[in-house]
């Protein structure tokens, strides 16, 4: 057993500190109405937040830090807006925080996203990321497993249970038949549904000590975009519904379903 | 146009029957359409051969295909698949194999396909408030959603050629803890029955599942519901925050209809709510609105469902 004294951070058991790295994203607000004008969305109005699952993954390399030791860094992807992110993150006590951007990027695809990632994760030394399981915006889901297939590391997705152990984690995933209880050796990349941890809500201390710490900005080089937009366009309309006054007729909305719709 | 692979989609080594669907999603990119079936042995391969529009099956098969392991399965089918667009089906396994395989090969993924028309791929953006419409310069790998491609017919008989992989594993099942109950998963299943807070009490749910039995649905709940009962599981949670579901029937009760909830579920081929309040906003979005207490509702429903479902 180690034991902590000032100046001496808290060893994991092997040579090497874990690093430990969560991805964290800006999204809207999933309460947010999305408006299309033009053909483009348009958030001028939205309210901004950490996307909802980040903060699972967020309080898990909290955890993990906890349990085995080691630095936690909150990384994100984005222009200076996103440093709010990072804020938030620092503000319940990660160690470092890090934008990757370039002035000259702008929508990345994934390819380009994932890669300025996985670059930026090797050169920091990191041995587990850990990731929301998709973000709110895209819902993709793609950071997490493209990210560790461009280091070459192990990972496991959409995780409902965590338990730290000395050389991985164990992490519950859901399965079409059960869940498996999974062992996953570091270095990996674990992307974290909602509901197996509570995120932490951060104090007084830690929000100064966010104020007070710079984001640090770094860049990577990027391949060319694959992925062309051409245009955003409302969910298509569907056709008004009938309304029904009382119990008394579910039999007509039954009958409906049978002979009109033919789902049941 | 080039050659379109489809990774078939398997479940315990049985094809899966979206995986007719990616048939047809292909078939829309391209002029020749290869399947990839991922399996231990080649029994799966040879169903899929009789999928109409098929040019070629390649039975992938590995060892590493017993249970899902994201890093084996995209090394073991990536030296299976030629080069070209690559599509899976947006399932929980799909997408991630999805994305290794594209990271793999240096090239995007999209996901969550709804919608092909020429050069053009439609996917939503946030949970479906909006859509969002792209062009592929290039291979890419795309997974398409359930339900949004009538799946191709039978009758076809494309060669199989067998392919034996071996890949290393790099995650370990240790144990797989078989689901509580039998009842199907909201994202599985072609007809869902939710619950919202209006429900009172989870006790309540008792009355979902008994209809759900009778229509062979899954129980799905809205976010209030599971956030306020610890009874109700994340796992049943549809919404922008739990499950995209896309069934033929989705009855909503007691559910006022958040827009986080709305979300997940909008794109339901018919929405049937059950509302005690003649505005709740759920009505919007309701091919069949009933205004009623649930108490008094369901009841009605499950006599009138049992009487035709026997």
């Amino acid at each position: 057993m180690g034991f902590k004294s000032k100046g001496c951070p808290l060893r994991g058991t092997g040579d090497k500190m874990t690093e430990i790295a969560v991805l964290v994203k800006r999204v809207p607000d999933t309460n947010a109405q999305i408006l299309v004008s033009g053909d483009r969305v348009d958030l001028s109005a939205v309210k901004w937040v950490m996307s909802p699952y980040d903060e699972f993954a967020l309080e898990a390399a909290m955890l993990h830090k906890e349990a085995k030791g080691g630095n936690v860094t909150a990384i994100t992807l984005g222009n200076a807006d996103c440093d709010k992110v990072l804020k938030d993150a620092k503000a319940v006590g990660v160690d470092r925080i890090i934008r990757i951007w370039d002035d000259s990027w702008s929508d990345l695809d994934s390819n380009q996203a994932q890669t300025a990632l996985a670059n930026v994760i090797r050169d920091l030394g990191i041995n587990i990321v850990y990731c929301g399981k998709s973000a709110a915006d895209t819902g993709a889901g793609s950071t997490g497993p493209g990210v560790a297939e461009r280091l070459g590391w192990a990972s496991a997705s959409n995780i409902i249970g965590l338990e730290f152990e000395d050389t991985g984690v164990e992490a519950m995933v859901p399965a079409a038949t059960g869940n498996a209880r999974t062992g996953v050796s570091l270095p990996a990349v674990i992307s974290c549904d909602k509901g197996f941890c509570k995120p932490r809500k951060p104090n007084v201390k830690g929000i100064m000590m966010a104020k007070r710490t710079q984001v640090e900005v770094m860049s990577s080089d990027i391949p060319s975009s694959s992925v062309s937009i051409i245009s955003h366009s409302p969910p298509p309309k569907k056709a008004p519904g009938q309304t029904f006054e009382g119990a008394s007729e579910v039999p007509s909305v039954v009958a409906a379903l049978r002979n009109d719709a033919n789902v049941i | 146009m080039s050659e379109t692979i489809v990774i078939a989609e398997t479940r315990d080594g049985e094809l899966h029957p979206v995986t007719a669907e990616l048939v047809s999603a292909a078939n829309n990119l391209g002029d020749s359409t290869t399947i990839v079936v991922p399996s231990i042995n080649d029994a799966a391969a040879n169903s899929a051969s009789s999928i109409a529009g098929v040019s070629k099956v390649i039975a992938c098969v590995g060892d590493c295909f017993a249970a899902y392991d994201a890093a084996s399965w995209a090394e073991a089918i990536d030296s299976c698949a030629p080069s070209g667009v690559i599509v899976c089906a947006a399932s929980q396994n799909g997408k991630d194999l999805a994305s290794r395989l594209a990271a793999r090969r240096s090239i995007s993924v999209v996901q969550d396909v709804v919608g092909i028309d020429g050069g053009t791929l439609t996917q939503p953006i946030y949970s479906g408030k909006a859509m969002q419409n792209l062009s592929l310069n290039g291979d890419a790998v795309i997974s398409v959603r359930a339900n949004t491609f009538a799946a191709a017919g039978g009758g076809g008989s494309a060669d199989v050629s067998v392919m034996n992989q071996s890949a290393d594993v790099a995650t370990a099942v240790r144990e797989m803890i078989a689901k509580a109950s039998e009842r199907l998963d909201v994202a599985e299943a072609d007809i869902i029955i939710s619950g919202g807070r209006g429900m009172q009490d989870p006790a309540n749910f008792a009355n979902l599942e008994r209809l759900a039995d009778t229509l062979g649905a899954a129980v799905g709940a809205s976010r209030a519901a599971v956030d306020t009962w610890e009874e109700i599981p994340h796992s049943m949670q549809v919404g922008q925050t739990g499950k995209t579901v896309n069934p033929s029937l989705y009855i909503a009760v007691g559910i006022s209809g958040a827009i986080q909830h709305l979300a997940g579920m909008r794109t339901s081929k018919y929405i049937v709510a059950i509302n005690k309040d003649p505005e709740a906003p759920i009505f919007k979005h309701a091919d069949y609105g009933i205004v009623s207490t649930w108490e008094d509702a369901l009841p009605v429903l499950e006599s009138e469902l049992k009487a035709l479902l026997g």
